[in-house]
Formats: structure tokens, sequence, C-alpha cells
């Protein structure tokens, strides 16, 4: 089992280009910890969305590459944007979920994951041109190079030690989270 | 088939116009018989990606990457759908993204489904305090003034815009077998 903000800032060294959206919660705190950066839209609520501001700004910037990374929570509750994300096949968007298999935020109470429900399954089905779990840091490096150069759709289901980690706060007012990501994406 | 009345009147085509003249390049929905001419209009459209949804509320975080990478998104849905959207509009007011959504009403001028009421009652109400300005469209001459006007207002303040086609508009769903 992976930890999370070592997993997550692996993911992330030398990013470049790579456009990410974090889900609410500890992802965001993750991704905040790797290091701020304005290409994160981090997210503080919109539950159940990460996925689907992955895809329209995947369809909207073809040219670059979008990493969606969420809890198993988030993806959960928007499972059928796999559906959704399944009929496009963008091939620039990639999501990671870290996956506790609890909801961390509000208790640790066990999600569907702990009782075995299967993500990348389900994203196989949603035909995901790849998917697969990954439970070693030592995939990393492999996950942070689907990120840049796979093609997609992709998921990572990333099994992560239920493990109550210090918050990293971000920027949270989501107009200069918004303005800061857009000018920086302007600017590359 | 569950083909509406007017149909073949020329109001899908005065919205896609619009779609066109500001450069809408992404559309999400979840169908509606009332919506159907539309959504071929912007399925046979090259420069229009076409999402179809398994909710309404995956259209909001559409809309929201779409304006992140630069590109204008209008969502296509029944009041029904409305419903389902209500925690997800709060991304559009903290961030402020421009949001156009085009409703067919339900539920009122001669639905033959209860089931539908409940909802179609309160589908204004609920995008009101969700933070969108509400028109609605009785008739069919006025689509084309108020859908453009709606269309210009959120886009250029980014401002959440929600025009309501009615019921009596449309023409009550037919229910042919």
């Amino acid at each position: 089992m992976l930890d999370r903000r070592e997993f997550v800032k692996q993911l992330l060294i030398d990013r470049g280009d790579l456009l990410v959206v974090p889900g609410l919660g500890s992802a965001t705190y993750d991704v905040a910890a790797a290091g701020d950066h304005p290409l994160n839209f981090y997210l503080w609520g919109a539950m159940g969305g990460a996925a689907m501001i992955g895809l329209g700004l995947a369809l909207a910037r073809p040219d670059r590459q979008v990493a969606v990374i969420t809890g198993d929570g988030d993806m959960l509750m928007g499972v059928g944007s796999l559906a959704t994300i399944g009929v496009k096949q963008p091939n620039n968007l990639a999501i990671v979920v870290l996956d506790n298999a609890r909801y961390g935020e509000t208790g640790m109470q066990p999600s569907a994951t702990a009782q075995g429900i299967d993500l990348v399954a389900m994203a196989l089905a949603c035909r995901f041109r790849h998917a697969r779990a990954v439970s070693r840091i030592d995939e990393a490096a492999d996950v942070r190079a689907l990120l840049h150069d796979g093609k997609g759709p992709i998921l990572v289901n990333a099994r992560i030690e239920a493990e109550d980690t210090p918050r990293v706060l971000p920027l949270r007012d989501g107009h200069a989270i918004k303005q800061r990501f857009i000018a920086a994406l302007n600017a590359r | 088939m569950h083909t509406p009345l007017n149909i073949e009147t020329s109001w899908p085509d005065a919205i896609y116009a619009h779609f066109r003249r500001l450069g809408v390049r992404q559309v999400g929905y979840v169908p509606d018989a009332g919506h159907s001419r539309l959504i071929a209009l912007c399925r046979d459209d090259p420069d229009i990606a076409d999402v179809v949804l398994t909710t309404e509320e995956e259209g909001i975080g559409l809309v929201a990457g779409a304006a992140l990478g630069g590109q204008r998104a209008a969502l296509l849905m029944q009041s029904s759908g409305v419903g389902n959207c209500v925690n997800m509009f709060s991304l559009l007011r903290n961030c402020g993204f421009a949001c156009v959504v085009v409703v067919t009403m339900r539920g009122e001028f001669g639905e033959f489904n209860p089931w539908q009421v409940p909802m179609g009652a309160i589908t204004e109400d609920v995008l009101r305090l969700s933070g969108f300005l509400t028109y609605r469209v009785d008739n069919a001459d006025d689509v084309d003034p108020i859908v453009g006007a709606g269309c210009d207002m959120a886009f250029s303040g980014n401002l959440q815009v929600a025009i309501l086609l009615s019921q009596r508009l449309i023409g009550p769903k037919q229910w042919t077998r």
C-alpha cells in the first residue's frame, strides 16, 4: 500500500505542462503538498465532478495532457462519468484514484471499494484504453509516464494507506484558482 | 417515437445559430424529445463536441473544464435534470464560470404524466436559488431574441443563465404507442 503523499509527489515530479485537477478533500491537499502550481485547479467542493472537469478540459485542449487526481469517494459519486468519458475517448485524459477505501474527510467510514467494488474493472467496462491498479511505490514512475505519454482514457487505481495526513491547504478562492489557471495555461 | 407536435418549427435552429455565433464548442446533454432537433444539429457539427451525459450534473463539470481550457459550452436538459444538478451548481458560483442551460419544461401545460409535475413546478425557483438568471419562453417567435440575449449575458459576464422553454411552446409529449 502506498504513502499517498510520497506517491502524488512522485507523480508530479518535473510535471512540465501537465494540467492537474485534484478532487476535493485529501486529494487537493496531496497535490498542494507536492508543490503549489498555477496549473492545479484545486477543488474544495463539487464532489463527484473532478473527472468531468477533466473531460471538459481535455476536449478543449487536445494539445495538453490532463490528469485528474482524486479520491475513491469522489470517483464513486461521479462513477457514471466513466461511461461519459468512455464515449468520448479523450486520448489526453488520465484519472488517478487515490483509493484508501475510506471517506477520509468525515471519519474514515468505509467506501464501496472497501467491499471489493472495482473501479479498474468499471473503467475497462467503460472502454478506457488503459486501466490498472497499483500498490507499490516503485510503480509511481510508470504511472507518471502514463500521465505524460499515455494514450487515454486512462484510469489508475492507487491503493493507499488509510492514514490521516496533515492538511496542506492551498488557495480556496474559486475565482482566484480559476483565473490563475487560465492565465498560466494561456501563457504557455 | 415520441415526437413533440411543433418539432418541425424553426426555433431549435435559432438556438443552434446562437451557439454558432458565440463559438460554443461543447454541448452536454441528457436527451429530451423537445431537444431532439437541437441535439441532432449539434451532433452533426464537426466544430461542436457533443457529450451525452449519464446525469445532468456531469454537465456542470464539463462546462467548468471547457472554460478552463478556453472553450464555451452549453447544456441541454429537461426540467427534471435541473434537480440533479443542485450541489454541482455551486462550482459555477464559486469560480464564476459562464453557463448556459437550455431547459425543456415538463410537468406543466398539458402534462400527461403527474410524476413530472413536482420537479417541473419548482424548476425555475431552484435555478434562481442556485444563482441563475432565468428567462422563460412561451412563444416560438421569442426563442431567437431571448436565447440570444441570455447567451450574450452569460458569456460576456461569466454569469449563469437558464432559458426555460415552456411546455406550451414545445407541445405536450405525444404518446403514440
